[in-house]
């Protein structure tokens, strides 16, 4: 005998409907996942220990709902196995397959009442009263025929023993699911009859007009979003261009609500022929009866929305929030063919749009059309691309998964619009939520997987965001912190470049390169070539042009002028050396240092810095000269034998001692004030740069640091001398010759007060076996550290001391850092939505709100 | 760290003998954080001066092994090696400790009789207030000198230094004068090296004994003395007032502990007036559920709490620690379910959109705005008046115009130093004015505080109802 065939969607909740002992946990044991199971009597059990206790079915059947409702909430096809032989039992399924937009299925046992009671005879654990059965039956067998009215969209009665055990259950997957189906495509907004912009841009878009209609010769695919008639002046032919080529595979399609309106007036039902379908309903007449027949055939089997590409593009007519996507149910369809509205008007008397898109957050691409507009507007990865044919504007086609925008222009305007085209609003909805930030973050990187932030880093990382950072728009990059090189044996040193050196040869690189560290402050800075390429790129609305930023995203001038002064002559420098032209760009984003470091960290170095200086000078002083006069004392004897407590001590010792604390503080104040100048104007600043990390279209981290440094070198240093060159030099870490000269060239630096140098190797992003290097390992000078470690830490036995520094938390934390700082450019430069930048900014900040130690 | 003392008189050798320190002889003490030196640079019958050295081991500073548990303080460079602080204190009492006594096995006339003494002390910290110095010690009958030099003599700039040399002379006991130096060297650097706890009370007292209680200045003594432990130093000065020495801490000590601690820039009572006139306006309102945004330590969010016409209440701050306080002073875990059913605390921020923000009859929004970067402020404006816009907004900010009544601001500052900016009365009124017109609101400005005829007065206050 042949199998009966049962086919579901892939999706979907179903129900078994049967008499207790008709076989039915059985039934879905066999045919289902036992996880995809929730069977009332697992719940009842759970409850109260008891399988068959009745007096706790409410509580089990909420529990059951409970774990319903959350698998139906990611996307899980769902049993519920339960009698369910009265219509308000299934009416609570058929309420949660609506609230959760899934199609609900109906696996009626419909078994032969006799066969019911022997077998419930036989079983010594239950033993229901033949009247419970009998009821059961009765119920089922009334219920059977009233299924699909009840909603159930698939219903399957099984009425033998025969039938149960030959039963097949196929799952089948939804309409919209073309996940397997992976482009590529070229989207196209609404038509409304605009027949021969389509053709051009079809053209434009390389397809070639053949004998099953317009095919493209490398096998690209046209979307349409729907809307394809009403208005414009060739609506029928439109419509049969795009039956053409969806009937030769070249295209797919979506409905949109002029096409259901059409598809109705086809079927012959009643409309009201405004908004320009009159037009397209007077093409129709002319085009006969088959043309029309075809067409409505052709519009009745539109899927009203497509996931394609494994999830990654989602296509429908007004769009679809996340969490309608891959879903179907009739309010997932009306959605899709008329987005959702607030219930409130706007000025024109229309219906104010719900802004689905401002908490979109799903990973798919959502490509829609429906609201007309000037331009295409991009937010949170979703794409409008109805640029408004028919009311003169331009119809627009995305090409995935290039993401690129091809449109043509109107012939002229066909239509008067009932208000003005939407424009791109000034401050458009991008406004960033605190939902996506204020608990545990799993932020995926391109070079370390996912980088996780704990719930309280990404607090304290919200509280500094908020207090101090500058407008997000501009945060497309934090730098990371970086290492020290390991703690080196020689006598004398804390840090020697031997260590950096060698960090890098037993990890595989050759060639590093050594770059003075300038001892300023890290500033980012990113410039446009005026206010409108900031805006429109950047999405900041105050006028301004660029940024100076801190490490911590904090803008670094308090006051705009100098900000403003800089960027301008920076901007001065990049046209004058054809910076703009050659990188065929509008902005730019550099990693630099700037300098003087008493500019920004004034504060610190006044309390801090100099304040312990001045305090150690002082009381040093007053010590050296008190020990002078007890020295030079004549009658001091050292050999007194009782003492009330306390142990001799030798004056000249002692004053030797404090002699060289003395010069210890002097050798420190004279490190600090190395760095430290003052600014009276603008031309007191020097900015080093030494990364260029990210201009239009490209994050340059496929480049080599000296690539790195002589493009700097050709375009932005030399010119002005505010924007100061960096030296470098390059060693080959397996040469021994090669290493001493990197060794000398440190010492000089270092020697004339230099802070130290920075180990890079030689391409920006290194691995070994896959693994992430630390991009850079810094390698300090002796006098240089004493700010960092104290006057003293050379003397005696500190350094010893000193040396027991553990560098592995600090080295993990750069990697990390790095890793966001990465992403977060090439997220900014592909364009992804601004929470998905900020994420990246906002992991560093979290990051860096670890407890490491700061004089690493 | 340097103290030394000199006394000028008659057979000034005893010094020695008072001291209990010889002095033919340098000697050392072994301390817990480094080693005392006690050595006389000079020695004469008419002048004998005792010096006292302490030198701390820096790296034990700086890997946080020393001192207190806010390890933090000694992360970087510091000036605990060199400035004189508490670590000075220990020293004097554990090296000098019968001479602070009173106490002479040789010489008890003279540990009993003012001596012409002299005390200089290297490197105290003042932070350039000049008054300091001789209103702690002129009082007790020293004539005081003071030295100070530039923070960096390459940069002039920069200004003085923050730190002083001290000479304080008279004719004073020697016990006296260890005791007062002991009590007030702290006074200068406010901060302690090591754990305080209530022990550090009774050490005051000790120490303080006969004239602390009369010192003109004792309260600014005791609470600088007690740094950051705000609540030791109330206890403190209740105890020089009153003579007790018991008591348990009450609920009120906790709570006038705590508002010490706001660093507020105004005294209490403008903050009173403003809190009642912002509950004033929110009841005004007919407000029932009401979210208090930048709620720092709670103090109107208690007030509100109280109020059985608000049903549902929302304190949300950006500082989990500010958070955290207020928890403490709404005491959530104690309060009775009816209050604890209303109230909830959360942590956000005023520059992101945020859904918990919505379906408030009234939002507070005090003394937050000038907290912002003006570059943020239309994030705020839209999270608050666009997304989460609530019937009502009670702002409050100050009026910078007012602040020519403070004496401790100087021209141009502002109250607090995390203000961004203080809006004069024209200023926050076209601020308003934006607002509204952006978003659809209609603002009343009032004033809090007293006022001022050319200046207004000290706090503005925004009421805004949201049109239609």
């Amino acid at each position: 005998m042949d199998k009966y065939r049962i086919e579901i969607p892939e999706f979907c909740l179903v129900a078994m409907v049967g008499a207790t002992s008709s076989g039915k946990s059985s039934f879905a044991l066999k045919h289902f996942k036992p996880t995809e199971v929730l069977s009332s009597d697992f719940f009842r059990g759970m409850v109260a220990d008891d399988e068959n206790d009745q007096t706790v079915s409410t509580d089990a059947f909420d529990l059951l709902f409970y774990a319903a409702r959350k698998r139906l909430k990611g996307m899980k096809l769902t049993v519920i196995d339960a009698t369910n032989t009265q219509e308000r039992a299934r009416k609570e399924i058929l309420d949660l397959a609506r609230e959760q937009d899934v199609h609900a299925a109906a696996i009626v046992l419909n078994l032969p009442e006799a066969l019911l009671l022997e077998r419930n005879r036989s079983r010594p654990d239950r033993g229901y009263p033949d009247g419970v059965i009998r009821r059961h039956c009765r119920e089922v067998r009334q219920s059977v025929r009233g299924l699909k009215r009840e909603g159930f969209r698939f219903v399957y009665v099984i009425d033998s023993m025969e039938q149960l055990e030959n039963t097949q259950i196929v799952r089948t997957k939804l309409w919209n699911d073309k996940k397997d189906d992976h482009g590529p495509f070229d989207i196209i907004g609404d038509v409304h009859g605009c027949c021969d912009e389509l053709e051009e841009l079809l053209s434009v878009l390389g397809y070639v007009r053949g004998a099953g209609g317009y095919a493209h010769p490398a096998g690209r695919r046209a979307v349409f979003l729907g809307d394809l008639c009403d208005r414009g002046p060739r609506n029928a032919d439109t419509l049969e261009l795009v039956m053409e080529m969806v009937k030769g595979g070249n295209a797919l399609a979506v409905p949109g609500n002029h096409d259901v309106k059409l598809l109705k007036y086809l079927r012959g039902k009643n409309i009201q022929t405004t908004h320009g379908i009159d037009r397209t309903i007077a093409e129709m007449e002319a085009r006969g009866e088959d043309f029309r027949s075809r067409a409505a055939d052709f519009l009745d089997g539109l899927v009203s929305h497509y996931v394609f590409d494994g999830g990654g593009l989602v296509t429908a007519h007004a769009g679809l929030k996340q969490e309608y996507i891959g879903r179907g149910s009739m309010r997932v369809r009306d959605f899709c063919l008329y987005g959702e509205t607030t219930g409130e008007l706007d000025s024109y008397g229309l219906p104010v749009r719900l802004n689905w898109v401002e908490d979109y957050r799903g990973k798919g691409l959502v490509v829609y059309g429906h609201i007309a507009g000037k331009e295409v507007r991009i937010l949170n990865g979703t794409y409008c691309i109805d640029t408004g044919c028919v009311f003169g504007g331009s119809l627009t086609a995305l090409r995935y998964p290039e993401r690129e925008i091809v449109s043509v222009s109107a012939k002229k305007q066909y239509y008067e619009p009932a208000k003005p085209l939407e424009e791109k609003e000034a401050d458009p909805g991008d406004m960033l939520t605190v939902g996506d930030f204020n608990r545990r973050l799993r932020i995926e990187t391109r070079l370390l997987h996912t980088v996780d932030i704990a719930e309280g880093n990404a607090a304290a990382a919200l509280e500094i965001m908020s207090r101090y950072a500058a407008d997000p728009h501009w945060l497309i990059y934090l730098p990371p912190t970086m290492s020290p090189c390991a703690t080196s044996a020689l006598d004398g040193f804390l840090e020697h470049p031997l260590e950096a050196f060698e960090y890098f040869r037993l990890r595989g690189v050759k060639n590093v390169v050594c770059e003075k560290k300038h001892m300023g402050s890290r500033a980012v800075i990113i410039l446009c070539r005026d206010a409108g390429s900031a805006k429109k790129r950047f999405g900041v609305t105050d006028g301004s042009r660029g940024i100076i930023y801190s490490r911590t995203g904090r803008r670094f001038f308090d006051e705009g002028e100098t900000e403003t002064a800089l960027l301008d002559r920076l901007d001065a420098v990049l046209t004058r050396t054809g910076f703009w032209r050659d990188f065929a760009t509008d902005w730019v984003c550099l990693d630099t240092e700037l300098m003087p470091w008493s500019e920004k960290a004034q504060g610190l170095i006044r309390t801090q810095y100099a304040a312990t200086g001045s305090a150690g000078r002082g009381s040093l002083d007053a010590a050296v000269k008190a020990l002078e006069r007890t020295c030079a004392r004549k009658n001091l004897s050292f050999d007194v034998a009782d003492s009330v407590s306390g142990q001799n001590a030798d004056p000249g010792e002692l004053l030797a001692r404090f002699r060289a604390k003395k010069e210890d503080i002097g050798k420190y104040i004279d490190a600090y004030r190395e760095y430290c100048w003052t600014v009276k104007t603008v031309d007191d600043f020097r900015i080093a740069p030494f990364h260029i990390l990210a201009a239009e279209g490209k994050v340059f981290s496929d480049r080599e640091h000296v690539w790195h440094m002589e493009t700097i070198r050709r375009y932005i240093t030399g010119v002005d001398p505010v924007f100061m060159e960096t030296p470098y030099i390059c060693v080959d870490t397996g040469s021994g010759e090669s290493v001493l000269s990197g060794v000398r060239w440190w010492l000089e630096l270092t020697g004339s007060g230099g802070e130290g140098m920075v180990v890079k190797p030689e391409t920006f992003i290194a691995k070994e076996n896959g693994k992430l290097l630390q991009p850079a390992v810094k390698c300090r000078g002796s006098e240089y550290l004493r700010i960092i470690y104290g006057a003293e830490y050379l003397e005696g036995d500190h350094l010893r001391r000193l040396k027991k520094r553990g560098l592995n938390r600090k080295r993990t934390l750069a990697l990390k850092e790095f890793a966001l700082g990465m992403e977060s450019l090439e997220r900014f430069v592909n364009r992804e939505a601004l929470y998905k930048v900020h994420e990246c900014a906002f992991g560093v900040l979290a990051l860096e709100s670890e407890p490491v130690d700061p004089r690493l | 760290m340097l103290l030394t003392i000199t006394w000028e008189g008659k057979n000034t050798r005893d010094l020695g003998y008072l001291l209990r320190k010889n002095p033919d002889r340098a000697q050392s003490f072994k301390l817990n954080y480094g080693t005392a030196y006690v050595f006389y640079p000079e020695v004469s019958d008419e002048r004998t001066t005792a010096a006292l050295l302490v030198d701390i081991d820096p790296i034990d500073l700086a890997r946080g092994k020393l001192g207190s548990h806010e390890g933090g303080l000694f992360d970087y460079v510091n000036d605990r090696p060199y400035a004189a602080t508490s670590f000075l204190s220990v020293a004097i009492n554990r090296v000098f400790g019968s001479a602070m006594k009173g106490k002479s096995e040789n010489r008890q006339d003279l540990a009993s009789s003012p001596l012409r003494l002299t005390a200089t002390v290297t490197s105290l910290r003042d932070r350039g207030d000049e008054t300091l110095a001789h209103a702690l010690f002129e009082p007790l009958g020293y004539t005081v000198s003071v030295s100070r030099g530039m923070l960096d003599d390459k940069f002039p700039e920069w200004g003085p230094s923050p730190y002083i040399d001290l000479t304080v002379s008279g004719e004073v006991k020697l016990s006296d004068l260890l005791n007062h130096l002991y009590v007030l060297i702290p006074v200068f650097d406010r901060q302690k090296h090591y754990y305080m706890n209530e022990e550090e009370i009774r050490k005051l007292m000790e120490h303080g004994e006969g004239w602390l209680s009369s010192h003109p200045a004792k309260e600014r003594i005791v609470k600088r003395y007690f740094g950051a432990k705000k609540g030791l130093a109330r206890k403190a000065i209740d105890r020089l007032a009153t003579g007790a020495d018991e008591d348990d801490e009450t609920a009120e000590e906790k709570e006038a502990a705590e508002e010490a601690e706001e660093e507020k820039e105004e005294r209490t009572p403008l903050n009173t007036l403003r809190l009642e006139a912002v509950k004033k306006a929110v009841l005004e309102s007919g407000a029932g559920s009401v979210i208090d945004l930048g709620c720092g330590s709670g103090q109107l969010t208690a007030l509100l709490l109280r109020e059985p016409r608000i049903h549902r209440l929302t304190a949300c701050d950006v500082s989990a620690a500010a958070l955290e306080r207020a928890a403490h002073r709404l005491n959530v875990d104690r309060l009775p379910s009816a209050l604890k059913g209303k109230l909830s605390l959360i942590h956000g921020s005023l520059t992101y959109r945020d859904k918990r923000f919505d379906g408030y009859d009234c939002a507070c929004v005090v003394e937050v705005v000038e907290h912002i970067d003006p570059g943020r402020l239309p994030a705020f404006e839209r999270v608050v008046f666009e997304y989460a816009k609530p019937q009502t907004v009670v702002l409050t900010t100050p009026n910078r115009e007012f602040n020519v009544n403070y004496e401790t601001l100087s021209a141009d500052s502002l109250r607090h130093t995390d203000h961004r900016f203080e809006w004069t009365r024209e200023e926050f009124r076209k601020w308003t004015e934006h607002v509204c017109e952006k978003f659809g609101y209609a603002c009343v400005i009032s004033g809090i505080g007293n006022a001022d005829e050319a200046a207004g007065q000290p706090t503005q206050m925004g009421v805004f109802t949201k049109n239609g």
